[in-house]
């Protein structure tokens, strides 16, 4: 057998098991509440509008239907980001000024795959370059506030509508914080090591000579790390939403932050900041609290503020940046959120 | 063969360090394991993305966890 008729059974292997995986995604998906449905009210009997079959019901179907779109989404996701490095974004914002560079850099944050424990080495990597400080901070903030996993959920759960406004408000919180912070010239508020660390060597870009076997392993691998990662919160967050979805009366949470409540966006801030969870755990919960009248603007701000302004991740970055400018990046950063949610709740 | 594990401590970096010194063992290889945490150590070797994986001084994988099997190519490659 000659190794190009190996090559094309590989492939032919390799997109038929893909094919056929994204076939049975696509039948559990749509069979998901019907089969639960059919489970409870034909076979167990139960009134699907009282109070524990149907926050039973929700949980069941809620967590199967959260799981596959976390599956599908961020197995794409991987593998498309899987043509994007970090490496190939410094090249890309290297000598671009403020302002271009801004959005450049918040664009680039959004598909470019990273993760928290590189939140450091990829800013000592940028700013030793010479990427101007607010610049970097666009990318850095952008990165944990347009997230995939809020992006599979939202998409999944509301739709393109809020998922686009979720992005784009995402990109303009990060493109405005980071030219606020480049205009407040806090420069000497990162520590003196970054600046004098030498680059050198060559630049290793590990995401140049992937195969297609390699790329799809690599979807895989995220998906299940991710997974692994986040079931717990997932299943708090699906328990919650279940209880407010069957329990909870109708106008509780309508009365105390809903459109009326001019103080919602900031109190939905305020309780997210510390609450630090991930997406997963908490968009259950917008889930729920949207259908029981909160308004889009003050759950999107709920959302972005446990996500984006976490403890563990400015602890990291105490390493690189002095107090100041750390809560100068929260100040910033908290501002636009909150911007953001009476803007939409204005809109919506 | 010194064998150097970039990275600041955080779960990934175990798994590099486990896949790597099980790579080792089965390669039989002679190796020394050296940790790097120090973020300005780490950012000389131009990595951006960690874990980083660092042989005889020649960064041969940054940002993936490898499985064990990987990094036996990556090794032999060397």
């Amino acid at each position: 057998m000659t190794t190009a008729t190996t090559d094309r059974r590989a492939a032919t292997r390799r997109w038929g098991l893909l094919g056929a995986a994204a076939a049975a995604w696509v039948g559990a998906y749509a069979l998901n509440e019907v089969a639960w449905t059919w489970l409870y009210r034909t076979v167990f009997g139960l009134d699907l509008t009282a109070g524990w079959p149907s926050m039973l019901h929700f949980f069941c179907y809620d967590t199967i239907k959260i799981t596959l779109l976390l599956t599908g989404i961020i197995f794409i996701v991987t593998v498309l980001r899987s043509f994007m490095s970090i490496e190939r974004t410094r090249a890309l914002l290297g000598g671009k000024r403020e302002g271009i560079g801004n959005v450049l850099a918040a664009s680039l944050g959004v598909v470019t795959p990273f993760c928290s424990c590189s939140a450091v080495p990829a800013f000592i990597g940028f700013v030793a370059s010479g990427i101007p400080l607010g610049v970097t901070m666009s990318f850095l903030i952008a990165s944990p506030l347009v997230n995939e996993v809020a992006i599979a959920l939202l998409l999944g759960l509301f739709g393109i509508g809020p998922t686009l406004l979720y992005v784009g408000a995402g990109l303009v919180i990060a493109i405005l914080a980071g030219m606020v912070i480049g205009r407040l010239h806090l420069e000497g508020q990162v520590e003196g090591f970054v600046y004098e660390t030498r680059l050198r060597g060559q630049v290793v870009d590990s995401t140049a000579d992937l195969t297609w076997d390699d790329r799809l392993a690599m979807g895989r691998e995220e998906v299940a790390s991710i997974l692994r990662k986040i079931w717990p919160y997932l299943l708090v967050g699906i328990g919650l939403g279940a209880v407010i979805h069957g329990w909870a009366p109708a106008d509780f949470f309508a009365r105390y932050a809903g459109p009326d409540n001019p103080f919602g966006v900031l109190i939905a801030v305020a309780i997210g900041v510390p609450l630090y969870s991930n997406a997963a755990g908490v968009l259950p919960l917008v889930d729920a609290l949207y259908a029981k009248g909160l308004p889009m603007g003050t759950l999107l701000a709920f959302m972005m503020a446990t996500v984006a302004l976490s403890l563990p991740e400015m602890i990291l970055l105490r390493r690189v940046l002095k107090p100041r400018l750390i809560t100068t990046f929260v100040g910033v950063t908290a501002v636009g959120i909150v911007a953001v949610g009476y803007l939409f709740n204005a809109i919506l | 063969m010194h064998i150097k594990i970039l990275g600041s401590g955080c779960a990934n970096c175990v798994n590099l360090e486990k896949a790597t010194r099980q790579a080792v063992d089965e390669l039989g290889l002679e190796a020394t394991f050296e940790k790097v945490t120090d973020y300005a150590d780490i950012a000389t070797y131009g990595i951006m993305r960690t874990p980083g994986l660092v042989v005889d001084d020649e960064v041969v994988l940054s940002g993936r966890v490898p499985t064990a099997g990987q990094v036996k190519d990556l090794l032999a490659a060397h």
